[in-house]
């Protein structure tokens, strides 16, 4: 367990959340995602980079060109224009606006005066127009804990990537807030605890979209002497704690390296050495069809190279990841070889046209002339930085909490007002009226102390999709314990055995909880009233109350108390010796047959009642 | 207290009586001080939580890179009135400031630097819709030396919203051996997405190509793939806000640019290179006017277009009008007002021989416009006006296909 103190750990989030609004941001389409499938056409466009003051190309864009990229974009009949960038955008929506507000006080943040509308280059292609438009919205607020949260954004989704340069505009435009932490968070526990509280309250307000994809989280991770890197895209919140431990021995194992390197007198070569002959007899499938293998001498670097700095993860695969910007496939280097085809002789013979010494490492990139070019630099470049210790970086999430790189950290100057939005004066009097909803932990201590319910039960149901439902169904007199457990582990078995327990309506549920409420079905015959429910297609015409009670007859016939009696009467009757012979002992056995034969349609208390009676009237 | 703040001012602003955060000022919009934070967003605060800290010392302009310029290509020259194809954002204030001078507009666009040479001036640096008939004779003349002075093409930028109308005024008033090309941005160009780079670098593929004589090169599509070259009297903007705005009316394109290739393609109908000597005809007569029709519209609105030289109107199907109003231009036109019918339908061809109220207006001397453009029956009137007093002569040249503005059959 590492002293994340001692190293100076310093960690923050940044939150990305949907949301759940009538009409997107900037224009009045709705918030559906699509399938591609629906898709109504494409079009392709190309972005340019833009020049800053001072001639110069923000270094992410600068990035991001390398490769001249033309960009496809999917439409759909629920986009419109703006999407397109083919007309300007509509004001902020300012249904988005409350609920960012909302948000922003229910973290106790100091809401901006008067909002503006930024630009915000952003060239990889996921939005049309080259830039995301998005604006800060309130500052300083401070989370259970002590830590800070330093600003609330509200800005627009980005296009979903279908593959390579083609995009889905189904998404672009969706309201997203963005909330930043300060980097106030010592160890990675603390991280995913601050993850998971501001989600809690992200969900509290019942105005968020949930489903895979609507919530997105990035972590910003930096140790004393190292570099502040953003890691995006942390799905889930058991990952957390994982990905910041990865990355602190990753960035711990970077400076044991540059310390390394430092004693050994390293240094990279400035020569790329053309080796593509070298190569011609290899047995190797990528070397023997590549245009141009290029090779760089990293002198002093053997051994380090091929040195594990995370889980699965080298050195050589953050050259790697460098080399492939430039649309190469990979590397080798020679800490890994001989592999892949290439020989233990091909290595040395390839050493020797180098000069590399024992103590050197050498790289080499097969391609195409100009990509293979393009990624030498690349490994030239990184090969540098590891002599000078962490770079920072954006880096996107693998599989198991590792990371690889993206792109370089952007710099902060890529934003200019949005002149086509109008700036938005937020008054005093709109803020002091902004209701703030019930935190869903404090919901769920008031269903236990309200309801009884036991405190999984009721967190599981504050925390459930299902909340407004069950709310519901308590006002309509339901017993809270009741509907809980049939909205959630009642669904949940039916689920996993296979019902389409999805196509039974809100209204169908409460219908029929009421029923079992008003004795006109038996609880212990809900699992079978909804397996028959999700199997009725849905008929025009009936009210949720009739499909219900239409059901309930199929499967279930109310059954009079009469009818009870009498069934009782028999079955006790039948088994008269064995009844006399057992006393009340008999009344669990006689349970079951006399249920059996009722096929759940009677409450078991009732059944027991009459039977208990039955029985007495039999021995006295 | 923000009075006497000025932009690039670094400043303090407490955000809710504890937190301190700093920023540059802006300006003052709406009584709130707007400054730019650290991460680059800006905000508006009341001007009591903004505090001055320190004035920076004036940063010397950043020495621009010399631009260097092929001069075995073409030689081109770039007009401007204020079109902005080129522009660079200045990421500290957010400012976005156009780029008009050839080494500017090559420093943003420098693919242009592949295709030609080029010298630039400025004509005027104003909206298009500011645009006068007093600038297209400005533009006229300095593209008409442009041309003495040995130019092979010229490019022209210019606002969206008025370029056809210009275009078709330069092409009534100046005969060209040389390629004159309106381009334009539909998207602001400090957008990585603008049409601005890819229209300019089509324009200056069709000034340099065997065209010879006045067009309008846009977007043909939404895809960024193709530029259209459009006659200059026979193209309209026909949306607020598409790439794609500009399309020919009546006709096909003369032809098209390819993106990125710039293969530029010509149709059998575009004048050619070389086809007419240069001449310059520059005189126009102001007082016309254009005037839509709508049912109910009264008689008096024609008074104030009395003393005018000339008037089109933009009638209603073949080229109607109420016929309330035919005392009134019948007057008009015996005091000496030209009046030309064209149609508010764009497509097709006028003829008021069909119905009563349009032989009335012939009888009452009213000018069929066959099936020119309202707005380049505009601007052809103007011209003709400028140029003869005859009033038979005047007819003749109206009704006369002087500049593409005419088709002589309509083709299906």
């Amino acid at each position: 367990m590492r002293d994340y103190d001692a190293l100076g750990l310093k960690a923050g989030i940044e939150i990305h959340q949907q949301l759940d609004t009538a009409e997107k941001l900037f224009c009045h389409c709705p918030t559906v995602l699509r399938e591609i499938s629906e898709r109504r056409g494409e079009f392709q466009r190309y972005l340019r980079a833009t020049g800053s003051e001072l001639g110069e190309i923000d270094r992410a864009a600068r990035e991001e060109m390398r490769l001249v990229r033309k960009f496809c974009y999917y439409t759909y009949d629920t986009v419109c224009l703006v999407e397109h960038d083919e007309e300007p955008p509509t004001p902020m929506n300012p249904e988005a606006l409350e609920i960012a507000f909302t948000i922003a006080k229910m973290l106790g943040m100091t809401p901006v005066e008067h909002v503006h509308t930024m630009r915000k280059v952003v060239i990889d292609g996921s939005n049309t127009s080259g830039f995301q438009r998005t604006a800060l919205i309130a500052l300083s607020g401070a989370l259970p804990g002590g830590c800070r949260v330093e600003t609330i954004c509200l800005e627009e989704e980005a296009a979903q990537r279908v593959e390579g340069d083609t995009f889905s505009l189904d998404r672009l435009g969706i309201p997203l807030v963005e909330i930043t932490t300060a980097p106030c968070m010592r160890n990675p526990e603390e991280v995913a605890r601050v993850a998971a509280y501001i989600g809690m309250v992200l969900r509290s307000t019942g105005r968020v979209k949930r489903g895979l994809g609507t919530i997105r989280q990035d972590i910003n991770v930096s140790i004393a002497n190292g570099a502040r890197v953003e890691i995006k895209g942390v799905q889930d919140l058991d990952l957390i704690t994982e990905v910041v431990r990865r990355e602190v021995e990753r960035q711990v194992n970077l400076l044991e390296i540059r310390d390394a390197l430092r004693e050994r007198g390293a240094r990279v070569d400035q020569n790329v050495v053309d080796v593509t002959d070298l190569f011609s007899g290899t047995n190797s499938s990528i070397l023997k069809k590549a245009r141009s293998i290029l090779a760089l001498r990293l002198c002093g670097f053997a051994g380090l190279v091929g040195r594990e700095i995370q889980p699965d993860r080298r050195l050589g695969s953050e050259f790697s990841d460098y080399a492939k910007k430039c649309g190469v496939g990979g590397i080798f280097h020679t800490d890994e070889l001989p592999a892949y085809g290439v020989t233990a002789e091909e290595v040395a013979r390839l050493r020797e046209h180098l000069g590399a010494a024992d103590e050197d490492c050498i790289v080499i990139v097969a391609a195409g002339k100009e990509r293979a070019g393009c990624a030498i630099e690349q490994v030239m470049t990184r090969a540098r930085m590891a002599l000078e210790g962490v770079p920072e970086e954006t880096r996107k999430m693998l599989e198991g909490g590792s990371t690889a790189y993206m792109r370089p950290l952007p710099g902060a100057a890529r934003m200019y007002p949005e002149t086509d939005v109008f700036p938005v004066t937020i008054e005093p009097g709109f803020w002091e009226s902004i209701p703030v909803p019930e935190l869903l932990t404090d919901r769920a201590a008031r269903f236990v102390s309200e309801f009884g319910l036991s405190e999984d039960l009721a967190r599981q149901v504050a925390f459930s999709e299902r909340l407004p439902l069950f709310e519901r169904a308590v006002a309509a007199g339901v017993r809270p314990a009741l509907a809980a457990r049939t909205l959630l582990a009642t669904c949940r078995e039916l689920a996993r055995d296979g019902v389409e327990v999805d196509r039974v309506t809100g209204d169908e549920m409460l219908a029929l909880l009421s029923a079992v409420e008003a004795g006109r079905a038996a609880k212990e015959a809900i699992p079978e009233i909804l397996t028959e429910l999700a199997l009725t297609p849905q008929e025009s015409g009936m009210t949720p109350e009739e499909r219900v009670d239409a059901a309930i007859r199929r499967v279930a016939p109310a059954v009079s108390a009469a009818d009870v009696e009498a069934v009782v009467r028999r079955v006790v009757a039948e088994r008269e010796g064995f009844a006399r012979e057992r006393g009340m002992a008999a009344l669990g056995p006689l349970m079951g047959v006399v249920m059996k034969e009722l096929r759940g349609s009677v409450d078991g208390k009732v059944v027991s009642e009459a039977l208990r009676r039955e029985l007495e009237r039999l021995i006295s | 207290m923000i009075d006497t703040l000025r932009t690039g001012d670094l400043v303090r602003y407490t955000v809710n009586g504890k937190t301190a955060l700093t920023g540059v000022y802006i300006t003052e919009r709406d009584g709130m001080a707007v400054i730019k934070l650290e991460s680059g967003y800006n905000i508006g605060a009341s001007p009591e939580k903004i505090e001055f800290i320190e004035r920076p010392a004036a940063r010397p302009p950043a020495a621009a890179a010399a631009v260097a310029q092929n001069p075995d290509l073409p030689e081109l020259a770039i007009l401007s009135t204020g079109g902005t194809i080129a522009s660079r954002v200045d990421y500290r204030t957010g400012a976005v400031m156009s780029q008009f001078s050839a080494a500017d507009i090559l420093r943003v666009i420098p693919e242009l630097g592949g295709i030609a040479r080029y010298r630039d001036h400025q004509i005027a640096s104003i909206l298009s819709e500011d645009m006068q008939p007093a600038l297209w004779q400005n533009l006229a003349r300095a593209i008409y030396d442009e041309i003495r002075a040995g130019v092979e093409g010229v490019i022209v930028t210019h606002g969206t919203d008025t370029m056809a109308y210009s275009a078709a005024a330069v092409r009534f008033m100046l005969r060209t051996p040389v390629p004159i090309v309106f381009v334009g941005a539909q998207r602001s160009a400090d957008r990585p997405s603008s049409d601005n780079a890819m229209n300019a670098l089509c324009s200056a593929a069709a000034a340099t190509s065997d065209l010879g004589e006045v067009a309008v090169v846009m977007h043909a599509t939404t895809n960024d793939d193709r530029c259209a070259i459009h006659r200059a009297t026979r193209v309209r903007k026909m949306h607020t806000s598409r790439r794609d705005a500009f399309q020919s009316i009546g006709i096909e394109p003369l032809g098209c640019v390819d993106y990125p290739s710039l293969a530029v393609s010509l149709s059998g109908e575009a004048v050619r290179r070389g086809a007419q000597e240069p001449e310059l005809q520059d005189s126009l007569e102001e007082r016309c006017a254009l005037l839509q029709f709508y049912p109910g519209m009264p008689a008096s609105v024609l008074e104030a277009f009395e003393g005018y030289a000339g008037l089109v109107i933009s009638g209603t199907g073949l080229g109607h009008v109420s016929s309330g109003l035919v005392p009134g231009l019948r007057e008009m036109i015996e005091d000496g007002t030209t009046v030309v019918m064209t149609s508010q339908c764009l497509n097709g061809r006028v003829c008021d021989r069909v119905y009563n109220t349009g032989r009335d207006l012939l009888a009452a001397g009213v000018i069929e416009g066959e099936d020119m453009l309202p707005e380049a029956a505009l601007v052809k009137l103007m011209w003709v006006l400028g140029n003869e007093s005859d009033p038979e002569r005047i007819r003749r040249l109206v009704q006369t296909d002087l500049a593409g503005e005419m088709q002589r059959r309509s083709i299906p």
